[in-house]
């Protein structure tokens, strides 16, 4: 028995099948994992991420704070806007991906991973302290993703007029706070869409009438593909506390300018710079199978290996994420059950906005 | 809960087994299996005339979820693959006791007959075995 979101029993009776997910006991898939793959592609679909964090970060020096602890710099951050950003150890390594929103002068949120948030509440509160910030888990929230090209116009539906204009006014990575709900334009699916933050006892209610403006109930089966495809990163598989941000694809989250902006991490990641000596690059798998996560890779450089793999049910072949040594060409094998397959090395991400960004057939595009 | 047909016999690696008429045996994997292992993607069949030992891996389903060897029951010699689920790997998942058939061998003389379970046997070892 794990822990429950305020929508389990909702899953249940929809006929989801349940299955532990850091310790959560989440919904894979309501009948078809691809189905509800090609909803959020090609119409709108809702996920419960309710095993998310979300930690309120208070005080005067809240936005010092943010700025020592993450590697991203929230300076750069008006008013309601959300940064993606790692949280690193000292010597450089991810402790955890998460977005924090600007929501106030003296008040962030953060949106952290359902495996990780104890370990990154401690984190943050032995450092909280020495700057007079309150760190507040809102255990009391609900959240949930409605993803798809349709996604934004349907849910509307469910807020008033006045805001209703707010919240198609929000651009991309803008949050508001609207009739009691938390609402930013951000994802993790590459497509366009909202996570609302809400009460936990209004998120049953919500998710029917959700399910009234016609969008599909999507489990966390559909939510990898969608994420692989979009080339994010999943906290655990593609990134953990062995590996800094530059070898994890994610350079560019790492703020280094101001120069003299003291950042945890910054030290030890200035060392490796430019650049590591392995990186994680996208794969296409070129021969029938499907890639998943530790499958060995050879490459003219040495060996790698694949982090998070699976089928893309857009591009009808299977794509992973894999870390190689940096500049080990255009093609590499994997192992895959006894037989080495051919793959092609192509930037992530795969597909965005429901168009496939890479072309099949090797030297073509899209 | 899955469907369990009466008339098919079935193994504790989730395959299925109809006899037919001309002594052949038809050969699948249970609605149970093909729930566990979600929406397949593709599935690679034996060609016909390949010759299999009992407990052979002798096919792969491979899902979103995970890749899968089927196992030959008995002893024989492949006498069909199911071509159309190269195409269509999703009737394993829509139709697993029909068009989501996976092959046909014929056992070799003098073998003895595989030890399968009845469909009450298999209802009861898959409950046993979901907990």
């Amino acid at each position: 028995m794990g822990l429950k979101t305020p929508l389990y029993e909702v899953h249940v009776a929809e006929g989801a099948k349940i299955v532990d997910f850091g310790g959560w006991d989440m919904p894979l898939h309501y009948g078809s994992q691809i189905e509800e793959h090609h909803a959020v592609r090609r119409d709108a679909g809702m996920f419960d991420v309710s095993h998310m964090g979300v930690i309120d970060v208070e005080g005067p020096r809240a936005r010092e704070f943010l700025r020592h602890l993450l590697a991203n710099d929230v300076a750069k951050l008006p008013p309601g806007k959300g940064l993606y950003s790692v949280l690193l150890r000292e010597d450089g390594k991810i402790l955890d991906d998460l977005i924090v929103f600007f929501v106030a002068p003296e008040r962030f949120r953060l949106v952290v991973n359902a495996g990780t948030r104890d370990k990154d509440l401690s984190w943050m509160r032995a450092r909280a302290a020495a700057f007079g910030i309150t760190v507040t888990e809102r255990r009391d929230l609900a959240m949930i993703a409605i993803q798809g090209p349709n996604a934004r116009a349907k849910s509307v539906r469910l807020f008033s007029a006045p805001d209703a204009a707010a919240v198609l006014g929000l651009g991309p990575f803008e949050s508001a706070t609207l009739g009691g709900w938390f609402v930013s334009r951000t994802g993790y699916t590459g497509e366009d869409g909202f996570e609302i933050a809400l009460a936990a006892a209004d998120a049953p209610r919500i998710w029917q009438a959700l399910h009234a403006v016609g969008i599909a109930a999507a489990g966390l089966g559909a939510r990898d593909t969608l994420r692989l495809e979009a080339g994010m990163n999943l906290y655990g598989s593609d990134m953990d506390e062995t590996h800094d941000p530059l070898e994890s694809g994610l350079g560019w989250t790492v703020a280094f300018e101001p120069h003299d902006r003291d950042f945890i991490g910054r030290r030890a990641l200035a060392a490796a710079r430019p650049a590591g000596d392995r990186e994680l690059v996208g794969l296409l798998l070129e021969e029938r199978g499907v890639l998943r996560s530790h499958q060995p890779v050879i490459t003219v450089k040495g060996p790698g290996e694949v982090t998070s793999g699976t089928f893309s049910p857009t591009l009808n072949r299977s794509i992973a994420l894999a870390r190689v040594p940096r500049e080990c060409g255009a093609s590499v094998q994997v192992q895959i059950r006894g037989k080495a397959l051919a793959a092609r090395v192509v930037k992530p991400p795969f597909v965005r906005h429901g168009r496939p960004l890479i072309g099949l057939i090797e030297g073509s595009s899209p | 809960m899955s469907k369990i047909p009466d008339d098919l016999q079935f193994t504790r690696s989730h395959e299925w087994v109809r006899r037919l008429p001309d002594g052949a045996l038809e050969i699948g994997i249970t609605d149970h299996a093909q729930g566990e292992l979600g929406d397949l993607v593709f599935v690679e069949v034996p060609h016909s005339g390949r010759g299999v030992k009992a407990g052979e891996a002798c096919a792969v389903v491979e899902s979103v979820k995970a890749a899968s060897d089927v196992y030959a029951p008995v002893s024989g010699t492949v006498i069909a693959g199911n071509a159309e689920l190269a195409a269509k790997p999703e009737l394993l998942n829509q139709d697993p006791y029909g068009s989501g058939w996976l092959m046909r061998i014929e056992p070799a003389a003098g073998v003895a007959p595989a030890v399968l379970m009845s469909a009450a046997e298999y209802s009861a070892y898959v409950a046993e075995t979901a907990h």
